[in-house]
């Protein structure tokens, strides 16, 4: 199971990297919410990796690791906002320049 | 002094006196200064109040506990040394104002001046009187500050915009190592009360560290009191008004540094490197400050080397080891103040009547201007040492005690002689400032008719020349007990035997005057015949070597940043990812830590499908990526596996939350594809992809490798006390929730602030929407418009159920916001903005503030019961017809979070969905 999540979280790292290295907005915008999926999943497996074990005092019989969930917690609202507002940049720079190219220039992308 | 306490006043009553002159700002010139005058004149009452008891050895102390894990207590002291800085700084002040009322002109900010030699007069009396380094520096650090402020009062002028800068830097840098110095200190002997430190001076000069202290706290000194190297700010500090230079850069900030020697002189001198660096500085900075006064042509420059000068002569009586020596220094001090500030007056005046200060530009004035001619006359002749007058008792106590060393060889030899050669200088230059300005021929042709100063602007240089006599004859009546007081409070004993008067017989010391005296005026006529004033000043200055440096600075910095960066985001991503890789590999080469392997836990089918569906998305959008569509819903599958591991892994919060997550950030990318082409262009190199794919691969397989070997190992958990104290403390049994509302509440509040600015700035860069390409959507859509009418009631109360659960369930603020968000924000998007705004009169940039303000509100809430902020408290309450409800203010918080998700979700997809107005 580990083997599994660890090479999940590779994966969604290397696709997040290699996205935001694209040149246009929309793939770095992909890009950014592939990181933020490894990230949170690497924090979160930090706590360890329990089943049937929910950080809910007198619900199981075993209890999680609560720290991480509640970081992670704030890591994916962060998450949202900060998309967003690469969103709405994103959006404003194609109105402003006319293309979707993050150094600015559409026809010379190196 | 009545109480302890009362010694706040003295610093605060010019802090909060510096307030009237800007409120008064637009009254007349003499009014303003009045009201300046006011804060100063009650502190100095205060002290003269204290005088008493401070002259019996009493030493009242005020301490009050401040940030007590850092060592800073806010600690005062009226000893001897801090009464007799104290009053200098209050007395000097006082006929600075009086003067600087008639120097500015009515063209110069009144109101702002006063402020801030106000706030400077506060900063300078806070050194005074702090028994606590740390506090000590605070208010060093303040003086650096006003005195940046005051040096570029004309900030029009580029000499006083420079000359502030250097001063700030230098004296900043030196108060830097100053600070590490008090570190140092309290590394030491753990304490920072200077009282204390004092008390430990063995203990502290055998220390090891003894060499780093005393080394950082000489350099927070010397560059504060220009001692050489660091003297050049000095200078350059003149492009200042003169009532600033005569204060500040003569009477007491660069006084400041010596203070602070004095101040820590029974805990840190007494040794061969105190000896040697101290004595040593000293006497270089006075030979060569009395050496390059002689060569200046500006007025204020000659006395800001022979100040220079003088600072040195005080810091070389601190370093000798004689046990007279501090005495003469505190001496010393109480006589530079009063005849250098008077000269300084007087060479602003000789400005300000003529409109120049250039000596080769001078000369015959004394039939203009006798008055003032005759008190320069009387003040240089103290600072060169002519008897009858305080310069000479303190100077010929310098000269004694370089006599009285007990070291022999060179520096039994060595110090005498440079003194006297300093002396030599000193007497020239002075000779100069009298004989260059008000005689040396007839008038020359000047920009201003030359005639006396207004009555009032004469007054304080009348006064303190009047004090340089008179100490001069009769030193002991008026300094003696002060002296007394004063040297026992730095030397921290009984000061030894010493006698304060003219004569003392034939000696040595006066045989030292004697002949700097004769050779001064000597060799300044000799200078004088060979053309003094045309020497050129050498350009190997240090003002030279600063500029040089601040401008190497700035290159290497530019050309280290031109390295790093060419501008571009993809190469500065690249320049990123790699950093980072390498960063996590550097704690592997100290070897990994012996951490025990961890049962791993087996795999089932239900892990592998999910696997196998995550790296089939992952793949999928790296094949298809430039599809726009198809990749974004690619990415969501993929966000929704995540979601489905929390769920699996026992993360039920965090599942939900990913889940609405995923939902609302497909609902804003569709939106956003509406106004984004459709397709990326194929513009990547293969050589370029593949570079990017060997980065990506190394990213990809440091984070998977450190996954896989932080969950096979055993790992100490920090959360069994988050645990334990979740139902008893926190009222709820989610412990994930009670995490975020209320153990680390104030995270949670920092974190939905940013979220809040955030929003801002989509609502703000939306808004000025000109040339927006418009949505592809049309303004209705009918499938979705039914439908979001339809599921909107039972969703909003799904999510009230999710909010008010979420202490003890599954659940919260988060989740609830993003659900009911979303759901209002369906409205828009299928029955379009006109009618959502019809159908929901709501203003959500007011429910994002609501929620911030209940969120914060809540936590403030804990103060007015004495508890530190968000402190929750929780408990049964009594509602009518339900029964008792557990609830707890945690809640409360929880619905200002839940206030301001919908409030974000609501403004980022409204303002995307809204048909942007045609620009015509």
């Amino acid at each position: 199971m580990e083997l599994l999540l660890a090479s999940a979280i590779g994966l969604l790292a290397g696709a997040g990297v290699y996205l935001s290295l694209r040149g246009r907005t929309f793939p770095v915008v992909l890009g950014l919410t592939f990181v933020s999926y490894a990230v949170n999943l690497f924090i979160f497996v930090a706590g360890g990796i329990r089943l049937d074990a929910p950080p809910i005092v007198g619900a199981a019989a075993a209890m999680t690791d609560p720290l991480p969930q509640a970081l992670v917690l704030t890591a994916i609202v962060i998450g949202f906002g900060m998309t967003a507002y690469l969103v709405v940049l994103a959006i404003r720079l194609r109105a402003a320049d006319g293309h979707d190219h993050v150094d600015g220039d559409g026809e010379a992308g190196r | 002094m009545q109480s302890s306490a009362s010694l706040i006043w003295v610093f605060a009553l010019p802090f909060a006196g510096s307030l009237l002159p800007l409120v008064f700002a637009r009254r007349g010139r003499s009014f303003i200064a009045g009201a300046a005058a006011v804060g100063p004149a009650i502190a100095l009452a205060l002290l003269l109040q204290a005088m008493p008891a401070v002259f019996q050895g009493e030493a009242p102390r005020f301490s009050a506990p401040w940030v007590p894990a850092l060592g800073l207590d806010f600690s005062l002291r009226l000893d001897g040394w801090a009464w007799l800085f104290a009053t200098l700084i209050l007395a000097i002040g006082l006929l600075i104002i009086l003067y600087a009322r008639y120097y500015l002109s009515a063209d110069d900010p009144f109101g702002r001046f006063f402020s801030m030699l106000l706030l400077f007069m506060g900063s300078m009396l806070g050194i005074a009187v702090s028994d606590n380094l740390l506090l000590l520096i605070f208010f060093w650090e303040l003086t650096s500050l006003s005195s940046f402020l005051l040096i570029g009062y004309w900030n029009h002028r580029a000499d006083a915009r420079a000359g502030a800068r250097m001063a700030l830097a230098v004296t900043g840098m030196g108060g830097l190592a100053l600070l590490g110095g008090a570190l140092v200190l309290r590394e030491m002997t753990g304490t920072l009360e200077i009282s204390v430190l004092n008390t430990l001076g063995p203990q502290i000069r055998e220390h090891a560290l003894y060499p780093v202290a005393l080394t950082l706290v000489l350099l927070g000194a010397f560059t504060k009191s220009a001692q050489f190297p660091f003297h050049f700010w000095l200078p350059n500090a003149m492009a200042a008004p003169t009532p600033v230079s005569a204060y500040l850069h003569s009477a007491t900030m660069v006084k400041a540094g010596i203070f602070l020697l004095a101040r820590l002189y029974p805990a840190l001198s007494g040794t061969d490197a105190w000896f040697y660096a101290v004595g040593g500085t000293g006497l270089v900075t006075l030979v060569f400050g009395a050496y390059q006064a002689t060569f200046r042509h500006d007025l204020k420059g000659l006395l800001a080397y022979s100040t220079i000068s003088h600072l040195g002569l005080i810091t070389l009586l601190l370093g000798l080891d004689s046990p007279l020596a501090p005495i003469a220094a505190v001496f010393h001090i109480l006589n530079h103040a009063t005849f250098k500030a008077s000269l300084f007056m007087a060479a602003g005046i000789i400005d300000h009547e003529t409109g120049t200060r250039d000596m080769r530009r001078l000369g015959g004035l004394w039939r203009a201007m006798p008055v003032t001619g005759a008190l320069a006359l009387v003040a240089a002749a103290a600072m060169a040492g002519v008897p009858f007058l305080n310069g000479f008792l303190s100077k010929e106590m310098l000269f004694a005690e370089t006599l009285a060393t007990e070291r022999g060889g060179l520096v039994a030899f060595l110090v005498p002689l440079a003194a006297t050669a300093a002396g030599i200088f000193g007497v020239a230059y002075s000779t100069r400032f009298i004989h260059d300005v008000f005689f040396n021929g007839p008038q020359k042709e000047l920009p201003r008719e030359p005639h006396e100063p207004p009555r009032w602007m004469r007054i304080p240089v009348e006064l303190l020349v009047v004090i340089c006599v008179l100490v001069g004859i009769v030193p002991q009546v008026l300094v003696g007990s002060v002296l007394d007081v004063a040297g026992s409070a730095v030397i921290g004993a009984a000061p030894p035997q010493y006698s304060l008067a003219i004569w003392h017989g034939f000696n040595l010391p006066l045989l030292m005057s004697g002949v700097a005296l004769a050779g001064g005026v000597a060799m300044y006529f000799w200078l004088q015949s060979r053309s003094l004033h045309a020497h050129v000043g050498s350009a190997w200055t240090g003002h030279g070597l600063f500029e040089k440096l601040i401008h190497g600075l700035d290159r290497g910095s530019r050309a280290f940043t031109s390295i790093t960066t060419d501008g571009r985001l993809q190469r500065q991503v690249v320049v990123i990812a790699l950093v980072t890789v390498a960063a996590g590999f550097v704690p592997m080469l100290a070897g990994m830590p012996g951490r025990s392997l961890s049962a791993t836990t087996p795999v089932n089918l239900i892990a592998i499908v999910g696997w196998a569906v995550l790296v089939l998305a992952t793949v999928g959008v790296l094949a298809a990526h430039r599809q726009r569509l198809t990749a974004l819903i690619l990415t969501g599958a993929a966000g929704l596996i995540v979601s489905a591991a929390f769920a699996y892994y026992s993360a039920p919060d965090l599942a939900l939350t990913q889940l609405v997550v995923e939902v609302a950030m497909t609902l804003l990318m569709l939106l956003a594809l509406g106004r984004l082409p459709a397709e990326s262009p194929r513009e990547s190199s293969g050589l370029r992809k593949l570079r990017d794919g060997a980065v990506a691969v190394f990213c990809g397989a440091g984070m998977g490798g450190a996954a896989w070997w932080m969950m096979t190992r055993d790992g100490p958990s920090i959360s069994a006390e988050h645990i334990l104290r979740s139902v008893p403390e926190g009222g709820g049994t989610n412990v994930v929730n009670v995490i975020l509302v209320d153990f680390r509440g104030f995270d949670t509040f920092g974190e939905i602030s940013v979220l809040v600015t955030a929003a801002l700035g989509i609502v703000a860069l939306l808004s000025q929407g000109s040339g927006m390409p418009g949505p592809v959507t049309q303004d209705r859509e009918p499938a979705l418009a039914m439908l979001s009418r339809v599921i909107l009631p039972p969703t909003l109360l799904v999510s009230m159920y999710i909010f008010l659960r979420g202490h003890n369930l599954p659940g919260g603020g988060f989740i609830a916001g993003l659900v009911s968000g979303v759901v209002i924000a369906m409205l828009g998007i299928g029955s379009g903005q006109a009618w959502r705004h019809a159908a929901v009169r709501i203003d959500f940039h007011r429910v994002t503030a609501t929620g911030l303000a209940i969120a914060a509100l809540t936590g403030l809430g804990a103060w007015v019961f004495g508890r530190p902020f968000l402190t929750s408290a929780h408990g049964p309450v009594p509602i009518p017809l339900v029964g008792e409800l557990h609830l707890a203010t945690a809640a409360l918080f929880d619905l200002g979070v839940y206030l301001v998700v919908v409030g974000i979700v609501m403004l980022v997809l409204d303002s995307l969905s809204a048909r942007p107005e045609r620009a015509a």
